[in-house]
Parts: C-alpha cells; structure tokens; sequence
C-alpha cells in the first residue's frame, strides 16, 4: 500500500514496574501498521498482551504500574507516546476509539446511555448539549437500536448485551474516529448476536473508512473479518500477513496450532479438537530463546536458547521462527 | 415513587410503636416505686402519692398504656416533673441548637472528607494518600472532648477569636450564631470527618477499578469529570448511608460537645433530665430521638433510589 498508515505502532514495549526489581515486560518489538478502511486482526491467547497494546495505544495501561518502555505509536506521523495528558485527551474517543470485551460492565450504571454517548461529543467538539443528545440519539440509529428515543434515556440495565455491545459501538463512534480499537468486542455476547454486531462494525466502518484494529482469539471473527492479521504470542509478534497468506500458509507452529484446533463442520464428530500442549509462560519466567519453544513439536536446540528474528517469507507474510527464512534448517 | 413514599412511611409505624412500648415500659418496669425514685429522697409521702396520680401509677398497666399512647398520639408527651413544663415544649426550645450543630458538623465533615477520600482514592499509595490516611487515623483516635478543650484554649482563650461557650440562636444574630458553632463543629465534625474520608476512599478505590472508569477515560474525558461524575456517582450510595446515619447519630448524640460547649440542646436537655430522674422528658427525648433516626433513614432509602437508578421499589 503506497498510502500513509493512520496508526503504526513501532517496536513498542509494555512493562509493569515491580518495586525495586527489575520491570516485568509484558509486550515486546510489537510493530504493525493500519490503514484507512482496513482491518487488523490481532489474534493470541488470553494474557498473550493482546489488549495491552491497545490500551498502550491511547496510553491507557492500568495505573500506577503499567508503563511504555519503549517505542512510538504514530497517529498520522504524530507520536502519541510524548504528547502532553491533554492532548493525548483529545485523541481519546475522537481520533482514536475503544470498544472493549464486557459491555456489560464498560458501560457506567448510574447514568444514561444517551448521556454517556452525548458526553463524548460534548468533550470533544464542544456542541450544546441538546445538539450532543440528538447526535447520541442519530448514533443510537445508526446502531440499529430499535426504538432509539426511548433507550436514549434508559440505563444500560434496561438494555440486552447486544444493545449494551450497539451503545459501545455507538459511544466510540459518535466523534467519527479514524481509529477503532475493538478488544474481543463479541466475546461476551451470544453467537448470533455475534455476527449482527460484525456485520454492523463492517458497515460502519465502511460508511465512515475507519480503519479498524481488532483483537479477538476466535480465528471465525478473523476469516470474516480481517484483511490483516497478526498472531502474538507470550507478548510478541509471531507471524503477520494478509488473510490470505495467513490462512493459505499458516507459519509459524502456534499459528498452525491455533488453526489445528478450530472445530470444523465435518471433520468428524466426537473426534477431540487439536490442542496446543502445555500453557502460556508466566511474564516472569519467559524462556530465554522462543517463548514457543518449550510447547512447541519442532523445536530444536536453537529454539530454546536464542529468540527467532522476524523474517519475510512472502508479500507481506513476516515469521519469527528458526524454521523460515536464513534460521532455516539445512 | 409517591406509593414506595407511602409504604416506607407505613412500615416505620411499626418500628415506632415497638418504640413507644419500650419507652413505657421503661418507667413502668424500673424496680421500686417508680414515684418515689421520681420524688427522691427528701420527698414527703404526699408528694409520692402526687406523682403516683399524676403519672397514673394508680391504676393497670393496660389502662395506663392506652391512656398514655392517648396521650402520645394527640401530642402530648407528658410534663417534666422537675420543671414542671409539657416535655414537647422542651424538645422543642431545645431544637434548634441540636440541629443546627448536627447539620453544620455534618456539612463541615462532607465538605472536607469528599474531597479528601476521593482525592486519596485517585492517588492510592502516594504520599498525599498516606498523609490523609494518617490524619484521618489521628482525627479519629483523639476523643471529642480533648479536641473540644484544645479548640477552646487556643481559639477562645488564647486567640480571643471565638467564644468559649453558648449559643445564639439564628433569629436573634446570624453572626453570633455562626461564631457560636465553629468550634463545636469541628471537634465534633472531625471524628465524622475521618470516618467519611476512609468510607470515600475505600469506595472510590473499588469504583476506579471498574470498567466503566476505564471507558470514561478511554472517551478522552478529564480526570475531574471522571472522578465525580462517573465514580463518585457509583460510590455514593456507602457514603451517603454513612452521611445518613452519622446525622442520627449526632442528633442523638451531641451530649458531649452540648455539655463542653453549654449549647442549651437537646443533649443538655437529656444530661439533666438524667440527673434530676425527669422520667417524662427522658421518655419524651427517646421517643423524639427514635422517631429522628426512622426519618433519617427513610431519607437515606429514598436518596438510593435517586443515586442508583437499579435500585428500583
């Protein structure tokens, strides 16, 4: 793509402070890139740091200990790490947008959905409020919640998980950001509500070509809808490609793992799903070569003693695994 | 809402009348000759038999509760012995004092400690947290009357800034009354003071850790809309009980800092009442006193319902 990413994100590193000790890193060199009216998809295990690189994106790390240690994130060129509290502010729910996995407890209880949504316009571009609650109540439209005028006064108990996941939806599009990060926004919800709060992502994204950033650890979500993935892993990239590529030729042993153990329609009941041996390294006890290693079939000795670097192994398709590219077995 | 209103009003009578056979008992069941413990000891015996009649000692238990209950409900609480004044005009010369230092202590202690709690919540583990900690521990551990003496050296006697002692009632000189309170507000709002802060801070701490924070935040608001609007909201429903049940509780409470202050209330009003065996006013204050709190905390009730629109009757 010749044109500029809206967001990149540049070898960043997340960390916790410990007290005296040494920080805990949590991510790792993560880099990607995101475009107008793209999709991203960032798939991985829970606690692979998935949804600390978003939070880490609008600076939003749990607080006091969680920390950038290194790293940019450009928003249009425009490093967001350095900028001041207020105009980080600024970005927040305007330019860039977060839709996180429980909608049921994002969303704050005491007060109402149409002032929630209102809220964020008010903040941002500073309109009456009364112009504030009618683009609430347009946004509660768009969103395809029936009976907007009623709901735009009721409090998100009154509402479905799927209306509540809509009212998200509705509250970090309402200033029309160029980014959307969506952490397992369907997680939460039933699986046919699921793929209505898909599709209505997609539209929208295309109505407004926001491009989108979602995290999510169901491969269904990716194949409907990325254009992109990236596959981490105990807080690192381990594979990224186009769907396509993803899909076609899967790379990395973790990314084949996770494509092994999806269920698929005929591929005979009562059969046990493929699963990946073994659980996710703790933050502190990470080996010191391929955090994959110690569950990994092909690992040699390499694997264990010295991390694998990203390698190109076609268009797009980058692997950090000692199996491709000049690490390559003889 | 005007028929939950209704209910909540219904189902304190109960509470009231369980209340009021206390308070007759009370006199009723105390061992002895209840009018001569009344009469005391250089009482004749005419003066005894005065008293029997007067209180209705003379007949059945049953009949004498009926007549006082009679009594009660078209609002007569009976006549101080020792004054010989009805005990509701008592109460109510007494009023204005005890409110009016419950609800400036009150106002005082939610003045300062929502700021503080709060404040402490969103700096949990900093050095400004850990001094409000401490200050809170230390308002809490110095008993009311060292504080009240401490204030009434160093501002009245020393300072000659406010009075020692009295008060003024609001009518008569706004200025004067306002000089009375402040030193009784603080050593009693103090107390109060800590208890709030600590409730505000535990709660908020709770509440800062919700979702719903992170998402204000994530929308680019400030912290200051954060803090008050989005948790302190949620956390308010602990501390407006604490807020509701530290004003009954100063109500009936203020015996202390009455007596340190000579603030003619109605904790005076029970000091004496208890020193000169006035049964009728001891009855009328705790039948006063206990009608106090049931309000109180029907007000608090009604507030949940204001604060936390899932809290539905």
């Amino acid at each position: 793509m010749a044109q500029e990413p809206v967001l990149a994100v540049e070898s960043l590193r997340v960390e916790f402070a410990t007290g005296d000790a040494p920080p805990v890193v949590a991510v790792s060199d993560m880099s990607f890139e995101v475009h107008r009216g793209e999709t991203l998809c960032i798939v991985g295990e829970s606690g692979c740091g998935k949804s600390l690189t978003a939070l880490s994106i609008l600076r939003l790390l749990p607080r006091p200990y969680g920390r950038i240690g290194a790293g940019r994130v450009l928003l249009d060129g425009r490093d967001l790490t350095t900028v001041s509290e207020a105009e980080i502010r600024a970005v927040r729910g305007r330019a860039i947008s977060m839709i996180f996995q429980e909608p049921m407890t994002s969303l704050n209880p005491v007060l109402t959905v149409g002032r929630q949504i209102a809220e964020t316009v008010m903040v941002h571009e500073g309109l009456s409020w009364q112009d504030c609650m009618d683009r609430a109540l347009e946004m509660l439209r768009q969103v395809r919640i029936p009976e907007p005028e009623r709901r735009l006064h009721e409090y998100p108990h009154q509402l479905s998980g799927g209306m509540r996941q809509r009212v998200m939806i509705a509250m970090a599009l309402a200033c029309r950001p160029r980014v959307l990060l969506a952490d397992e926004p369907t997680t939460a919800l039933d699986v046919t509500i699921q793929a209505q709060i898909l599709d209505l992502i997609r539209d929208l994204q295309q109505e407004t070509g926001a491009a989108v950033v979602l995290i999510t650890h169901d491969l269904g979500v990716v194949a409907e809808m990325a254009q992109r993935v990236l596959v981490m892993y105990a807080g690192s990239k381990v594979e990224e490609g186009s769907v396509e590529e993803i899909f076609d030729a899967p790379s990395h042993p973790y990314t084949r793992g996770l494509m092994a153990a999806m269920p698929h329609l005929g591929g005979g009941r009562g059969k046990r799903l493929n699963e990946i041996p073994g659980v996710v390294p703790a933050l502190d006890a990470r080996p010191p070569g391929c955090a994959f290693a110690p569950r990994c079939m092909q690992a040699v000795a390499r694997c264990h003693a010295e991390a694998p670097p990203l390698v190109q192994i076609g268009g797009t398709h980058t692997v950090a695994c000692w199996a491709h590219g000049q690490g390559a077995r003889a | 809402m005007w028929s939950y209103v209704a209910r909540r009003v219904l189902a304190t009578l109960p509470v009231m009348g369980v209340v009021a056979v206390i308070v007759f008992l009370m006199l009723r069941l105390s061992p002895g000759d209840p009018a001569a413990i009344i009469a005391g000891d250089h009482a004749t015996s005419e003066d005894i038999a005065q008293i029997r009649e007067r209180l209705g000692l003379d007949r059945s238990l049953a009949e004498q509760f009926v007549w006082w209950l009679g009594q009660l409900l078209s609002g007569d609480l009976g006549t101080s012995i020792y004054l010989d004044r009805p005990v509701l005009g008592l109460i109510l010369e007494r009023v204005e004092p005890t409110l009016a230092l419950s609800i400036s202590t009150m106002t005082f202690a939610v003045a300062l400690a929502i700021p503080m709690g709060v404040v402490a919540a969103w700096k949990a583990g900093s050095w400004i947290d850990q001094s409000i900690m401490a200050l809170s521990v230390l308002a809490f551990s110095v008993p009311v009357f060292l504080i009240g003496y401490g204030l009434v050296i160093g501002f009245s006697l020393t300072l000659e800034l406010l009075p020692v002692q009295g008060f003024v009632s609001l009518a008569e000189d706004p200025v004067g009354f306002a000089r009375h309170l402040v030193l009784p507000t603080v050593a009693l709002g103090l107390v109060y003071t800590a208890l709030l802060a600590r409730i505000t801070r535990a709660t908020m701490l709770e509440t800062l850790n919700e979702d719903y924070i992170r998402t204000a935040r994530a929308k680019g608001l400030a912290e200051p809309r954060v803090l008050i609007l989005h948790a302190l909201k949620n956390a308010s429903v602990p501390i407006v009980t604490t807020i509701g049940t530290g004003l009954a509780l100063l109500i009936g409470g203020v015996v202390v800092t009455e007596s340190v202050f000579a603030v003619p209330g109605i904790g005076r009003l029970t000091i004496d009442a208890v020193l000169q065996r006035d049964y009728p006013v001891i009855q009328g204050v705790i039948l006063v006193i206990a009608g106090v709190y049931v309000l109180v905390n029907l007000a608090i009730d009604l507030a949940y319902s204001l604060l936390d629109p899932r809290i539905r009757y």
